[in-house]
């Protein structure tokens, strides 16, 4: 069974971790993803940055930069993450932008991550359509699971559909905005996750965007199986250092 | 050889809407609504009007004799650069305001480069009374202050964007981002053929009047539709879209694209996209696109603000793909070269972008009898400082 079905199944509200390679230096990609394990982190999106990241806030868009500048590459991260399953056992999954998966070659990039034992992708600019029509299969042979995003305008007949095509669960997009814009859910929010809730969806929502605290953290899973922390822990590295994830950990819960 | 855009909104292999989520309700219902509100009669009786009283189209086709005579062949400009705002952007802001309005959106963003699409924005904003926000490069707001300062009188916010190349593909970002935290009231006015379908055939439709009026303006003047080649400069490309829409499956009509060459194909600072660029996403469709092999998006570099852009329209790429279009391109100085001297042949001063494409007369030679429409997409007003250094005024 794939890692990411295996931890939805535990008995517990899962926090996962965002994080950009290559950021702040270019070799901590490594330490971050052992050290977050173990902090008790349940699951690790690895950042693959891009140059023009649409959906991503000033936080995350400025680490990518970084880590680009630093020199991080697809190439370089995977060479970096080809012993990661020696040490690390939580689902990690790689969240990026579809153009440099797509001049790495789909398949190649797909079979790579097999490899190295990824679980699952985020490609927020890969939709459902082009997905099924071209990728499912390739995702499938290599037993990738890809999250797709829902947010609060996104209609019930849709989120039926993404639903439908999910095996692994649902990235909930908490409110319309890109990453890190927003802190602390108001009404709007609460309506939108209770009317998810109430959709007895297949799969299980993990909420993202706006979380960055303990108060959010058991907000954003009070219906929902789990929330991901990005901006908020790129701030906290970015101040603090790498040596400190634990610290951020505790504070959340 | 189809040449239209597909009901998924592909040309060839090119275009699609690669767009995350929280842009799907909003470019969705555009894309389901977009054919439907054009074909609508108070629609249609409203942007003709408008286009007509108050942009002052038909713009003319003009036989420029003496630049005719030195290139030895027949050349008709289309003089875009006379429309109201100073360039051809006013045809596609009219129409898609009027969309928006249609849509019940409220508030308007768009994305500039040069600043003409921000202006044309920014007018028709003011002319329907709309909020308006126009995203520009920080380092095109200090090569185009005219524009921006026109933008303010018209009402407009400019919002300078940091990141990057902080040129015309950084405000894109940002103006998409705006959309994305936005999503119920705002409608994005994007200045290019380019973007998630149903963008680049929505703005080609509304440009498409410059070649409806070239068919029936050169039969006035030569007794034929059709010229032998249409010329037009290529950044996002939808002044080309616009020249070239209604001789596409003309195909006795050579179509022809200059991109800019900046200091050189080859010198790393340069926007020649078709020459450069690999199948790549960018902003929301699949396209030709200026690339590091492991598909970071590399920064453009051209002289003219309005052409420094790392892709190209779905619908351009395709014509390059499929070789119907040849595509050229023209460095910064035969571009300056070539505007200085259209304003010493003709009288007419023009943007640094249609001084690309003027410059393909120094790259081809056409035959004396043959008839080439050159598109003058824009008025060389804004630009005048950068003439000025440039030639030391």
């Amino acid at each position: 069974m794939n890692r990411i079905n295996k931890k939805m199944q535990e008995d517990k509200k899962l926090l996962s971790l965002y994080f950009t390679a290559g950021y702040p230096e270019l070799n901590n990609t490594v330490k971050i993803i052992e050290d977050l394990e173990a902090s008790g982190i349940d699951m690790i999106e690895i950042g693959l940055p891009f140059s023009d990241p649409l959906a991503d806030g000033p936080t995350i868009q400025n680490s990518s930069t970084i880590a680009l500048k630093n020199g991080m590459t697809t190439n370089l991260l995977f060479e970096q993450l080809k012993d990661i399953r020696k040490t690390v056992s939580i689902p990690l999954i790689v969240m990026g932008y579809f153009n440099p998966m797509l001049q790495y070659g789909v398949e190649a990039f797909c079979k790579k991550c097999a490899e190295i034992g990824i679980d699952g992708l985020i490609m927020p600019d890969l939709p459902l359509a082009v997905y099924q029509d071209e990728y499912e299969a390739i995702f499938k042979k290599y037993n990738l699971k890809n999250i797709f995003l829902i947010t609060p305008q996104t209609s019930d007949e849709r989120i039926k559909q993404i639903d439908e095509a999910s095996d692994a669960f649902i990235y909930m997009v908490s409110s319309a905005s890109v990453t890190g814009s927003k802190s602390g859910f108001g009404d709007e929010q609460t309506a939108y996750f209770k009317r998810i809730a109430s959709m007895q969806l297949k799969n299980p929502q993990i909420v993202g965007f706006g979380i960055n605290n303990n108060e959010t953290f058991t907000q954003a899973t009070e219906g929902a199986k789990g929330a991901i922390i990005g901006s908020a822990f790129i701030k906290h590295l970015t101040e603090n250092g790498v040596n400190t994830i634990k610290e951020f950990v505790q504070k959340i819960r | 050889m189809n040449y239209n855009v597909t009901e998924k909104g592909y040309y060839g292999t090119f275009g699609g809407a690669y767009i995350p989520e929280m842009l799907y309700p909003n470019v969705e219902n555009l894309r389901q609504n977009y054919l439907k509100v054009m074909a609508e009669p108070d629609f249609k009786a409203e942007f003709d009007q408008l286009l007509k009283d108050y942009v002052g189209r038909p713009s003319p086709l003009y036989f420029a004799k003496r630049l005719s005579e030195k290139y030895n062949t027949k050349v008709y400009l289309k003089r875009e650069d006379l429309n109201h705002t100073g360039a051809h952007k006013v045809n596609n802001t009219i129409g898609q305001i009027l969309m928006a309005k249609k849509l019940g959106k409220k508030r308007i963003i768009a994305e500039t480069g040069a600043g003409q699409h921000g202006v044309a924005t920014a007018t028709v904003c003011a002319l329907m009374g709309m909020d308006c926000v126009v995203y520009m490069g920080e380092i095109d707001i200090a090569r185009q202050a005219p524009n921006v300062a026109r933008m303010k009188m018209l009402g407009a916010e400019v919002r300078p964007a940091l990141s990057g190349s902080k040129t015309l593909k950084d405000a894109t970002n940002e103006a998409i981002r705006d959309w994305i935290n936005n999503p119920v009231d705002t409608h994005y006015i994007i200045g290019s053929a380019i973007g998630p379908h149903p963008y680049p055939d929505m703005v080609t439709r509304f440009q498409s009047v410059i070649s409806e009026e070239i068919k029936w303006q050169l039969k006035e003047k030569e007794g034929r539709e059709n010229p032998d080649y249409v010329v037009a400069c290529i950044g996002g490309g939808s002044n080309a879209a616009g020249t070239y829409y209604h001789f596409l499956h003309e195909e006795e009509v050579g179509i022809i694209a200059v991109e800019a060459a900046g200091k050189g194909i080859n010198s790393g600072e340069s926007a020649a996209t078709s020459a450069l660029g690999k199948e790549g996403v960018i902003h929301g469709c699949k396209t030709l696109l200026m690339q590091t092999n492991d598909g970071q998006i590399t920064e453009p570099y051209s002289i003219s603000a309005g052409l420094d852009y790392p892709g190209v329209g779905p619908l351009h790429a395709h014509l390059y793909k499929t070789g119907r279009g040849e595509f050229y391109s023209a460095t910064d100085d035969e571009a300056m070269q070539s505007g200085l001297e259209l304003t010493k042949l003709e009288g007419i001063i023009p943007a640094i972008e249609s001084s690309h494409a003027l410059a393909i007369f120094k790259h081809k030679t056409f035959k004396p009898d043959d008839v080439v429409v050159l598109s003058l997409s824009g008025r060389g007003d804004k630009d005048l400082d950068n003439y000025i250094k440039y030639f030391n005024l």
